[in-house]
This record gives structure tokens, C-alpha cells and sequence, in this order.
């Protein structure tokens, strides 16, 4: 993972609050089975009005987020974060997020700085007041700045420290092979194993067919 | 020391410790996969060269993309076709369990796992998948994670976690007739908000959760997500102990005495300290709808459709506009006088043997109504195969409706099964975000007993709109049906 310390970018205020993850990235959009390649899927539904922040030429190039509170909320789906990181993001503010959203950003390098609501209004204030201005987040002084206006963020300690270092969770864990290893020996013999796999006897499962519907046309 | 259900499970699956604010390292007992959230994970071991540490705590199901009709034809989504082949494929190289399409255990992830007896008290469950809060209801820790985490699980069985806050949520007294776990877990929500129980593990407890059966446990447990929280738990009991006992994987001889003697001890001490504490009365539950954009926002069916400009709060009052809008809903409108053109039966929040049968009951002998079209779609093909068995599948054609084959469906609209634009449904499922069912598509979220009568008079309804002498049905067996428990259905 790329270490992150500090960025600064265009700021993008998303003036909406509970924007869940059906929303940054809808169902249809996770078919794919690769890591990238998803950012014409961001915010799918809402790319189609011009009026959308992010089909202003002010904020099209936007690579930090301002949203209101519970952003991530709903559906567990890490596209979610790719949407937004292959679209050019590397932070979020918010005033709330979503736990899993959360901790599916800091796996993937893209910051969810948790801010104070008036702070958001603040910001909010400056980016559309002049379209286009950077914010800078600077993850050592847990700051955000635009402008004059400077606010604090929080992000949890460990996180920060794994986003500064660039490090790999699976690699840490992996150091401790031997605990794994010790705990798995102490495990109860009632606890499940899929494997071998247990069934109830096999059935013949018969496909259902459309049917006609008011009479005549056959549902797609 | 006091403790609370769910840090007696947290504590027990402890490999290590954190330190200087690092998290905890926990063992995971069981692991689901499904197609959707997974092959980014198994490419990623591919490129690392890891192998699944623990294939035998490993099982993967198709579910999210799968249609619901012509499954033994290819299947037309050339997009969904590569993620579910993908997903094969991944199974077989790396030695997991996989119930494809066709096969008789195959189904959504979330009943899977307890119908199979994998899904037990006292078990850390993860999937990637936010409602794997469902299994929550047998006294697992069970919790949704994204796929980078899906990853670590198959790579190490472990996960670092910080630890969760606690919450309780007592629901005393009896639930009056008509209401049911779908109305609990919707007035919880609307009351706590999407956001109140974030940080939590929620514990349900109080004499109405006692009451409920298993599967309107798993209901309430399943929407748990829906308020933010990571996790909700139920914790075990003979109602518990009872579904388990037979079933493919549960334990057996003295491994069971052992297991029951070990989870009857799966409860919050008497002096254990929550973080926060809810009480609801169950008494004062109805059937509830949703009106708006998230689950938090429903209110009893004998409401009215919130009016903006009353709202107080800036942001709650945008947010009811937008709702409202998308919504096409005039605010102060009757919520009885909506009508909707699709009723879901269905998902991993209502699409259980229970759940048919109770619309069944309510619906059997009658016609839907002739201006919208019902799908009914079992969580799994074992449920199908049950409800067969039962005769349930004749009920729903009769009346007028479609009987599908089990998956996800509807409920979020990634297989054909969808909303056009500006259509509008009564679903038992979980989500009323805009376009979840469909770009454009129209959610209320209603309890199975309020989709069949609503399927039944057009516009949204309870058991009792249908008339004084309606009997409300609940979730046992059909008078006469030829079998009764999944576990003999085969």
C-alpha cells in the first residue's frame, strides 16, 4: 500500500447526508471481478444530472470529499472505495461513517477523517462559496485546510499509523503464524468444520419458467 | 468478571492481544463466501501465493447474481455468468465448499449456514456481506466485512479488530396480533436511527424476543446493519438448542452435551455493564412501513406521510424532501393509500419457510390484486423444495403469483429480477435505498404479513384492513401440509 501523509486537491462539497454504498457504487456495477476500473460506476445514479457536484468543471477533478453525516452507510461491498479511489479520491470527510466503510477505506490507502458537523458546514461554505478550492489533509497534524479555514479531524491511531507506514495487514498478522497456530490446537471439537461436507440426502432442484402475466406479455 | 454476551464471545476467540491501541487479533469459526465479494479477495492470494489457510472453516454459495428462473440454462448475464464461473473456479483451485446453482443446498449465504447446522452459538462468523448480522441470532458474533478483509480471513482465519461498544436492547411484553419481528426490528430502527448503533453490538433481549422462533430472530438480528451496527446477537436458548439439534453439521453425542452445556452459559451476566440501553414495549408495536430513502425512516402503518416542513432538524428535513420526492409521495398522504405495483416476498431478511407459510395462510383461496404482479422467492432451495413439499407453491400460483427459484432476487436487483423506473413495491427485504431494486425503483419495506395483504387489496395494507374475521396467521405448518422440518424434507 502507498504510504499517505499528507494530500491536497480539489475539494468536492456533497451536500447530502446517509449517502450509502448503494449509492456510491449501485449492485448492478459489482459484476466485475477485478480491483479497478470502477470509477465511471461512482455515483452512477447521480451522474446523469448535470446539476451533480461532480458534473461541474469546478469540481470534476475533486479528489477530496466533504459529505454529511452517515456516509457508507448499508452494503459491505469494498467497491464502494475502489469506485471512489479509481475515481481520483484519497479522502473523506464526514461527520459519521459507516464501521465497515470505514475500516474497507483503511485497507485500501483512502482516508476517512471524521469531522465535526460544523466543521463540514464550514468547509462546505468555502468550497462553493469559490469552486475549484484545494483542501489540503494532512494526516501527521490531523488537520484539514481550505482557505483561512482550518478544522481537526479524527482517525483512529492504528489506522493512521498503518496509512503513514503504507503497511500490509495480512503481512502483520502473518508474523504471528504461531499464535494462530497455538490458538487452533485449543479449539473445541464441537465447534463446525465444512469439511468433510454434511448434507441432507441430494434432491432434484426443478428450474422455474416465466409465466404469463395479466394475460399476455412474459416477464423479462 | 461481569461480562456481556457478546464480549464472552470476543473474548474467547482472543489469538492476541493489542497493545499501544493496535486491535485485537480473533479467530474466526466460520467463514461464507459468495461471488459477489470474493474474487478480488482469491486474486489477491493468487498474486501472494497463499493458499486458504483453513478451507474446512470455508464455505461458498451462489447467491447475489444467480437468476431465479431457467436455472439450468446458461445463464444470460455474460457479466454475472463470468463472476459465478470465476467463483467455481476459485473454489476448486483453493479447495472450498461450494453449493452452485442446482444443487439442493444452494442458496442465499445467510440461511445457508444455519439450515447446514454451520451456524452455531458462541461462533465468530464473517462474510462479506452485511448481513451476515443475521447468524447473530443463534449467539454468534456475526459481522459483514469488505473484501480486502475477506482476504485476511482466507489467508490467516484471523481478522485484527478493535473492539465493539455495547448496547441493549430490551423489548418487553407481548406483541399484539398483526405485529410481527419485522415491525420490532423497523420501529428499532426508525427509533435508534442508521446511524445509532454504529461502534455496536447490539443484544436483543426482553420477554418479546424471548417468544419469537428462530427465524424471526434471524430477521431482527439480519437488520441490525440497517441501524449501523456491526452486529446483533440473540443470546442462545431451547429455542436455540431446539432448531439446532439434527441438522447436517450440528454436533453429535457427547459433543452435543458438551456444546449446550457450553453455550447455556452464552448470556449477559446479570451485573454486566452495556454502553447504552434501549427499552422498547412491545405493546406498542404495530405493523410498520417504510416511507422514505433509508430504513430508518418508517413509521406505523396507520400513519401519515411525514409532512417536511414540521421537521425541525435542517438535515432531517432535506433529507425527508429528497425521500419524498424520489418517492413520488405527497407529504400528509395516508400511508394506507399508497399503492404498489410489485410485491417481494423474499431475501435473507424474510424469505423463510415461516415467512411463506404465514402468506400463504393469509392468501390461500384468494386472487392478488389484478394491478400488480407478486414474486415469491425462497431464501434457499431447500426452503423451496420445503414449501413444495408443503403444497405452499400451488397457494402462490393460484393466488396469482410467481414462484421463483432461491437467491437474493429482488432484494437488491443485481439478477434480472428488478424495478423499472418510478415502479413501486411492498418487499420483505431490507433496503429502501434509491434504486436498490432497480434504477429508479420505489421500496417500502413491509413485514411478509403486510406483503400478502397488500398483494391482496393493491395499496398498503395489514391483516386486519382484510376485514375483522381474518385470522392472523403465523409461521407453523399448514393444517394437513405432508412434512414439517427441514430436516426430514429431503
Amino acid at each position: 500500500m502507498e504510504k499517505f501523509s499528507q494530500h491536497t486537491g480539489v475539494g468536492v462539497p456533497l451536500r447530502r447526508s446517509n449517502v450509502d454504498t448503494d449509492q456510491i457504487i449501485p449492485a448492478v456495477y459489482l459484476k466485475r471481478v477485478t480491483r479497478t476500473g470502477f470509477e465511471d460506476a461512482l455515483f452512477a445514479a447521480w451522474r446523469g444530472d448535470p446539476e451533480f457536484v461532480l458534473n461541474q468543471d469546478a469540481y470534476r477533478s475533486g479528489s477530496v470529499l466533504v459529505a454529511g453525516p452517515d456516509f457508507g452507510t448499508g452494503s459491505s461491498r469494498e467497491h464502494a472505495v475502489w469506485a471512489l479511489k479509481d475515481y481520483g479520491f484519497r479522502a473523506v470527510l464526514s461527520t459519521r461513517f459507516a464501521d465497515i466503510f470505514r475500516g474497507n477505506s483503511g485497507k485500501q490507502g483512502l482516508l476517512a477523517a471524521q469531522v465535526a458537523q460544523e466543521d463540514i458546514e464550514l468547509l462546505w461554505k468555502v468550497l462553493e462559496a469559490r469552486p475549484g478550492t484545494e483542501v489540503t489533509v494532512d494526516l501527521v497534524a490531523k488537520q484539514a485546510r481550505a482557505d483561512d479555514v482550518v478544522v481537526p479531524f479524527e482517525v483512529d491511531d492504528y489506522t493512521r499509523w498503518r496509512l503513514m507506514e503504507g503497511l500490509d495487514d495480512i503481512g502483520l498478522t502473518l508474523k504471528h503464524e504461531g499464535e494462530i497456530t497455538e490458538f487452533e490446537a485449543t479449539r473445541a471439537s464441537w465447534r463446525p468444520l465444512t469439511l468433510p461436507a454434511k448434507h441432507l440426502p441430494p434432491v432434484e432442484v426443478v428450474a422455474a419458467r416465466p409465466v404469463l402475466r395479466h394475460g399476455d406479455d412474459a416477464l423479462a | 468478571m461481569a461480562g456481556t454476551l457478546a464480549e464472552k464471545v470476543w473474548d474467547a476467540h482472543i489469538v492476541r492481544r493489542g497493545t499501544d491501541g493496535a486491535p485485537d487479533l480473533l479467530y474466526i469459526d466460520l467463514h461464507l463466501v459468495h461471488e459477489v465479494t470474493s474474487p478480488q479477495a482469491f486474486e489477491g492470494l493468487r498474486l501472494a501465493g497463499r493458499p486458504v489457510r483453513r478451507p474446512d472453516l470455508t464455505i461458498a454459495t451462489e447467491d447475489h447474481n444467480t437468476p431465479t428462473l431457467d436455472i439450468d440454462r446458461p445463464i444470460a448475464d455474460l457479466t454475472s455468468r463470468t463472476q459465478i464461473q470465476t467463483l467455481r473456479n476459485n473454489a476448486a483451485e483453493f479447495g472450498v465448499r461450494l453449493h452452485s446453482l442446482g444443487d439442493a443446498d444452494q442458496g442465499i449465504v445467510h440461511q445457508v449456514g444455519p439450515q447446514l447446522g454451520l451456524t452455531m452459538p458462541g461462533l465468530t462468523v464473517v462474510c462479506g456481506d452485511s448481513h451476515t448480522s443475521t447468524h447473530g441470532a443463534f449467539g454468534a458474533l456475526a459481522f459483514g466485512i469488505g473484501t480486502s478483509e475477506v482476504e485476511h480471513v482466507l489467508a490467516t482465519q484471523t481478522l485484527p479488530l478493535a473492539p465493539f461498544k455495547t448496547m441493549a436492547i430490551t423489548v418487553d411484553g407481548e406483541l399484539p396480533k398483526g405485529a410481527t419481528s419485522k415491525d420490532i426490528i423497523l420501529a428499532i430502527i426508525a427509533k435508534i436511527g442508521t446511524g445509532g448503533g454504529q461502534g455496536y453490538v447490539l443484544e436483543y433481549r426482553g420477554e418479546a424476543i424471548r417468544a419469537l422462533s428462530m427465524e424471526a430472530r434471524m430477521t431482527i438480528c439480519n437488520m441490525s446493519i440497517e441501524a449501523g451496527a456491526r452486529a446483533g446477537m440473540i443470546a442462545p436458548d431451547e429455542t436455540t438448542f431446539e432448531y439446532l439439534k439434527g441438522r447436517p453439521h450440528a454436533p453429535e453425542g457427547a459433543d452435543w452435551d458438551a456444546a449446550v452445556e457450553y453455550w447455556s452459559t452464552l448470556r449477559s451476566d446479570d451485573d454486566a455493564v452495556f454502553d447504552t440501553e434501549v427499552v422498547l414495549r412491545a405493546s406498542d408495536l404495530e405493523p410498520f412501513v417504510t416511507w422514505g430513502t433509508n430504513p430508518g425512516q418508517g413509521l406505523p402503518l396507520s400513519s401519515n406521510v411525514p409532512v417536511p416542513s414540521e421537521i425541525a432538524d435542517e438535515n432531517e428535513r432535506v433529507a425527508a424532501e429528497r425521500a419524498l420526492e424520489y418517492m413520488g409521495l405527497e407529504p400528509g398522504m395516508p400511508l394506507r393509500d399508497i399503492a404498489v405495483d410489485t410485491v417481494f416476498i423474499g431475501s435473507c431478511t424474510n424469505g423463510r419457510i415461516e415467512d411463506l407459510r404465514s402468506v400463504a395462510k393469509l392468501v390461500k383461496g384468494r386472487k392478488k390484486a389484478d394491478s400488480l404482479r407478486v414474486l415469491v422467492v425462497p431464501s434457499s432451495a431447500r426452503v423451496r423444495l420445503q414449501a413444495e413439499a408443503e403444497g405452499l407453491d400451488q397457494i402462490f400460483l393460484d393466488f396469482g403469483a410467481e414462484w421463483r427459484n432461491a437467491g437474493c432476487s429482488m432484494c437488491l436487483g443485481m439478477n434480472p429480477d428488478q424495478l423499472a423506473p418510478g415502479e413501486r413495491s411492498a418487499s420483505t427485504s431490507n433496503r429502501n435505498f434509491e434504486g436498490r431494486q432497480g434504477k429508479g425503483g420505489r421500496t417500502h419495506l413491509v413485514s411478509p404479513l403486510v406483503a400478502g395483504a397488500t398483494a391482496i387489496r393493491g395499496t398498503l395494507s395489514s391483516v386486519a384492513d382484510l376485514g375483522p374475521d381474518v385470522e392472523v396467521p403465523d409461521g407453523s405448518p399448514l393444517e394437513g401440509a405432508p412434512v414439517a422440518d427441514a430436516r426430514q424434507s429431503a
